[in-house]
């Protein structure tokens, strides 16, 4: 089974790609690759996901480092959100003539 | 953000180790899983790499996903082999940039095959000692310039014509890497189809020498798309699954279709007696493909299948001092790092 980072591996650690697209917009997962280091990570990152000028600035991750909640988990993970329609504007009624409301 | 159902892998994909089911609640929980898992495909929505997944269907993935990953780092092999001898330095660096890009592919997609839950080195492996296969299309060998342009146009061609749905296929990450290659390929089918009416509107001689590799490389490029549904063995469980969207056979109607037009374009003929256009159907009709040779070059009597992988060896051997010099240095600057952070 895949263990990122695991010493015992035969591979170089596994990274996480993440790339901002032009000035003003976030930075977005791209995909992953392997490098033995945070500084061949970034030359690789740059060669597999910027060919095409698909990046101003890059982010690399250890995928190790990577906390994310068990997808077993999902509906009560995200339950407290389900039931509060009320903080959605369509929820109110809107009376007749109230304008930029 | 990677990783598996299975328990006791280690990183990202196992953090929130509180939540894993106690063993004796496995059996109701895959049921539970698996019913999750049937909702998802049924409402065409993406299976990611951390869901509950039958086994046969991550198995099929992988097998799938590495297959199409070898394929594209063993198709460097017949373009780059023309690369010394392009006839411009124009063209030189664009054949560059294209061999440059199926190296890219591949990395795409053994990323994708590596969420799976599978080991990259695994994979190399099966490639090296023969356990997993590459497209049958790459032991075909490319003999002249005009070869490179029948490879652009017609297997790059065809590759399109298979990959294009696959941006739509249940696996997410298999999904996001296909819709990346499919925009990256478009410049490869269209720098072979230039080479090729370059070639077709020069000399005699040049023009004959783009017929010849037309004529060598329609019929493999038809065998691309696989056997005939009837005899397709795991397209009705893929199918069932989102991984694959259409026959075979419907696929390569598409692909001829598209392609006797361009062939007119380019003032070259495709070698088939039988090919002309069927009214009542509204598509070409097209003759026998020799599905003998195709079984005989998948079981390695292909022109160049000792060849190629002899090559990919060679080349994972000989790179093996690249990477562990980059491993000690990693090494070596981890405590300098440490200290500087």
């Amino acid at each position: 089974m895949n263990q990122p980072n695991d010493p015992g591996k035969r591979g170089w650690p596994l990274w996480e790609v993440f790339i901002r697209a032009r000035r003003g917009l976030s930075h977005q997962h791209v995909g992953s690759l392997h490098a033995p280091d945070a500084a061949m990570a970034l030359r690789n990152a740059r060669d597999v996901y910027t060919r095409r000028g698909e990046g101003v600035s890059i982010w690399v991750v250890p995928s190790a480092a990577i906390v994310a909640n068990s997808p077993d988990e999902k509906d009560s993970f995200f339950d407290p959100a389900q039931d509060k329609v009320y903080r959605h504007p369509t929820f109110y009624d809107v009376p007749e003539g109230a304008k930029q409301l | 953000m990677y990783g598996n159902y299975d328990s006791g892998t280690a990183g990202a994909q196992s953090a929130p180790q509180a939540q894993q089911a106690p063993q004796d609640q496995d059996q109701y929980q895959d049921a539970d899983a698996q019913q999750r898992f049937d909702q998802l495909i049924a409402a065409d929505q993406r299976i990611e790499p951390r869901d509950w997944m039958p086994d046969a269907y991550r198995k099929t993935l992988i097998r799938q996903i590495a297959q199409h990953a070898h394929s594209e780092i063993i198709g460097m092999q017949p373009e780059g082999n023309w690369i010394t001898r392009a006839p411009s330095l124009r063209r030189k660096a664009i054949l560059i940039a294209k061999v440059q890009d199926e190296a890219g592919h591949g990395l795409y997609l053994y990323s994708a095959a590596e969420t799976l839950g599978i080991d990259r080195e695994e994979l190399l492996d099966r490639l090296h000692d023969g356990r997993q296969k590459y497209s049958s299309i790459f032991n075909y060998p490319t003999l002249n310039w005009a070869d490179v342009g029948a490879i652009g146009w017609l297997v790059d061609g065809a590759a399109i014509m298979n990959q294009v749905p696959l941006c739509r296929c249940s696996y997410g990450p298999y999904a996001r890497a296909m819709v990346r290659i499919c925009k990256e390929e478009s410049f490869h089918q269209r720098q072979g189809f230039d080479i090729l009416h370059t070639l077709s509107h020069g000399t005699k001689s040049q023009k004959a020498m783009a017929q010849d590799a037309v004529n060598r490389y329609w019929w493999p490029s038809l065998m691309m798309f696989g056997p005939p549904d009837e005899e397709s063995s795991h397209s009705a469980q893929s199918t069932a699954w989102g991984i694959k969207r259409f026959s075979n056979d419907e696929l390569r109607q598409r692909f001829v279709d598209m392609t006797v037009p361009q062939a007119e374009v380019l003032g070259l003929t495709l070698p088939d007696s039988d090919l002309r256009w069927n009214a009542e159907r509204g598509h070409y009709d097209f003759g026998v493909i020799d599905w003998d040779e195709f079984a005989r070059v998948i079981r390695g009597d292909g022109p160049c299948n000792a060849e190629r992988l002899r090559r990919r060896r060679q080349a994972h051997d000989d790179g093996a001092w690249v990477r562990e010099a980059a491993q000690a240095y990693a090494e070596k600057r981890r405590p300098v790092e440490a200290k500087a952070s």
